[in-house]
């Protein structure tokens, strides 16, 4: 195992609200290694996209260690250390797919020549070369999120957060997305983080596959998976997935019983 | 083409209602003046005709009813009488005569469009402060609102002479009038529209680290465009009525408030409703140039089909 780039410890976050406190996270403890595909499956409200949100430096912990690239992570988000991808694809409507994927590099202040060359490769990177020009409304939702991963991945973070990015499509789409998205991870070896409802897809992207459960949000159990890098949409099919799947329903059932 | 029909149908059925109305309204009237040409009406004297309703007299008095449509001061003109004054006081004097209806409407445009502009650049300054600074929120807003209780026709008045008596007068105090209405929709529409990202997209400008102007400039000010054309429109109508109350009160000799004021007061009512019309017209044309500016605009923009 190479040097972690994330790295959480006794993490714990407390939301105050008027019902009194909600513990989103409660003693986290986690290493996710460069090059890793790690998914947080869960129900709503054990914390996933709250640590995911931590790691960004959307949230701040309450108490605990969270370092990113051996940074904290305002100071890793500051060094342009990840992308960040929504369940919504978030595109500005007034903007070009490649006017989309600039808004990052404008921001951040890199050169215009830089610019086109970017947006060029990373559209070629999602499949949409040839839709630089055309509004979001014109693309179907898929696209659009594809478009939107292209954004991420625009500033050549190493890590990629991704909080359901499939969530809102049909699972035709969400089964050629997914092996789209293997493909993308295997050609670029960047760290993601991704957070999914869907027992299926954490266990067909992942290398990693983290069980949550709620009230207190925690982590119940880590599963290194045992398939191959190389995986067909079929390998859903094979015994060796089929016992991923099944130590993840566990899991999230334990999570549920001592809840 | 398809709503020409709706709209044509709604049309018909002011001008049918209109011109009905006529009759009735003006009986009275036609009834004395028949009665001083010999032409005999029923009851006979105006003492007895006091004492009848207006559609009971024009039922009893049918042979009448022409001249209903043409009288000289009617109290409700008849539509071809307010069509002719208005072609007659447009195309018909040099548009530099106080006799014309275009010199009175470049008086009040001009008026209008100052206010407006004032008006509307306060009103997204405001807006700005309101969304950017707490404290603004909290103190800026109620007043604005407090700020449209009052009735412009008291507000009036004060403005024309407080300014007046500081040596400033004509164009500038109507224009305060005019952008005090406008101000307040351009704000609330404008805030509503800063306002309008949600917090997924804030939070994606976060992530880049994006300072509080990036945040502005590429999200905010481009979100809040529909809502701005919108409050825009309903400004710039309001501005014209400011700039018409504006010159009310002060016994203005030119512009559209002063038409309707001399029409009023010199038993011209024909005055009166073609400034009445010049100014319903000059708003639909206000409007409609925003409209066309709003359609360019986002359209290239890329907006075109949302809108």
């Amino acid at each position: 195992m190479t040097e972690p780039t994330i790295t959480a410890s006794g993490l714990n976050l407390t939301f105050r609200t008027n019902d009194g406190p909600v513990h989103a996270l409660r003693d986290v403890n986690l290493d996710i290694a460069k090059g890793e595909f790690v998914s947080f499956i869960g129900p709503s409200g054990c914390g996933k996209t709250t640590f995911l949100r931590c790691i960004a430096g959307l949230e701040t912990p309450s108490d605990g260690q969270l370092s990113v690239n051996g940074m904290t992570p305002d100071e890793a988000r500051q060094a342009r250390a990840y992308g960040y991808v929504f369940q919504a694809a978030g595109l500005y409507p007034w903007r070009t797919i490649g006017g989309n994927i600039r808004l990052p590099l404008e921001i951040m202040g890199f050169a215009r020549s830089d610019q086109a060359e970017r947006v060029a490769r990373v559209l070629e990177m999602v499949e949409l070369s040839g839709f630089e020009h055309k509004y979001p409304w014109q693309l179907s939702g898929g696209m659009q999120q594809r478009a939107s991963i292209a954004r991420a991945l625009a500033f050549d973070a190493d890590i990629l957060l991704m909080d359901e990015p499939f969530g809102a499509l049909d699972e035709i789409v969400r089964d050629r997305l997914n092996e789209q998205l293997l493909e993308l991870w295997a050609r670029t070896e960047k760290t993601i983080a991704f957070v999914t409802h869907s027992i299926p897809e954490a266990v067909y992207l992942s290398t990693k596959i983290v069980v949550m459960s709620p009230r207190p949000g925690r982590i119940t159990d880590v599963i290194d998976s045992p398939l191959p890098k190389e995986r067909p949409l079929d390998i859903r099919d094979s015994q060796q997935f089929i016992e991923v799947a099944h130590r993840v329903r566990e899991g999230l059932r334990a999570g549920h019983v001592d809840a | 083409m398809k709503s020409l029909v709706p709209v044509a149908t709604v049309i018909a059925a002011i001008f049918a209602i209109w011109t009905l109305s006529v009759v009735p309204m003006n009986i009275h009237l036609t009834a004395d003046l028949a009665q001083r040409q010999d032409i005999p009406v029923t009851p006979d004297t105006p003492q007895a005709r006091q004492d009848v309703g207006a559609f009971a007299l024009a039922l009893r008095n049918p042979d009448i009813w022409g001249m209903t449509y043409v009288l000289d001061r009617p109290n409700l003109p008849s539509p071809h009488q307010v069509g002719a004054e208005l072609y007659t006081s447009v195309f018909t004097v040099e548009p530099t005569s106080r006799r014309s209806l275009v010199y009175h409407a470049w008086v009040t445009l001009s008026a209008t469009l100052l206010g407006f502009a004032i008006g509307a650049g306060a009103g997204i300054l405001l807006a700005v402060g309101i969304v950017y600074n707490r404290a603004m929120d909290k103190s800026v807003m109620p007043w604005a609102i407090i700020s449209q209780t009052i009735p412009i026709l008291a507000l009036a008045p004060m403005v024309i002479v407080i300014m007046g008596s500081m040596g400033i007068q004509g164009l500038l105090p109507k224009a305060i009038i005019s952008a005090y209405l406008s101000f307040f929709p351009v704000v609330v529409g404008m805030v509503k529209g800063l306002r309008s990202p949600d917090a997924m997209q804030l939070d994606l400008l976060r992530t880049y680290s994006a300072s509080g102007s990036q945040g502005f400039w590429k999200l905010r000010l481009p979100s809040s465009m529909p809502y701005l054309f919108a409050s825009l429109k309903i400004g710039i109508s309001a501005s014209l009525v400011g700039a018409i109350v504006g010159e009310l009160p002060t016994g203005a000799r030119a512009g559209f408030g002063a038409r309707m004021l001399v029409g009023d007061q010199y038993g011209q009512p024909l005055v009166t409703w073609a400034a009445l019309f010049g100014a319903a017209i000059t708003a639909a044309l206000l409007v409609a140039l925003l409209s066309m500016i709003e359609r360019g605009t986002l359209r290239r923009m890329g907006m075109g089909a949302a809108a």
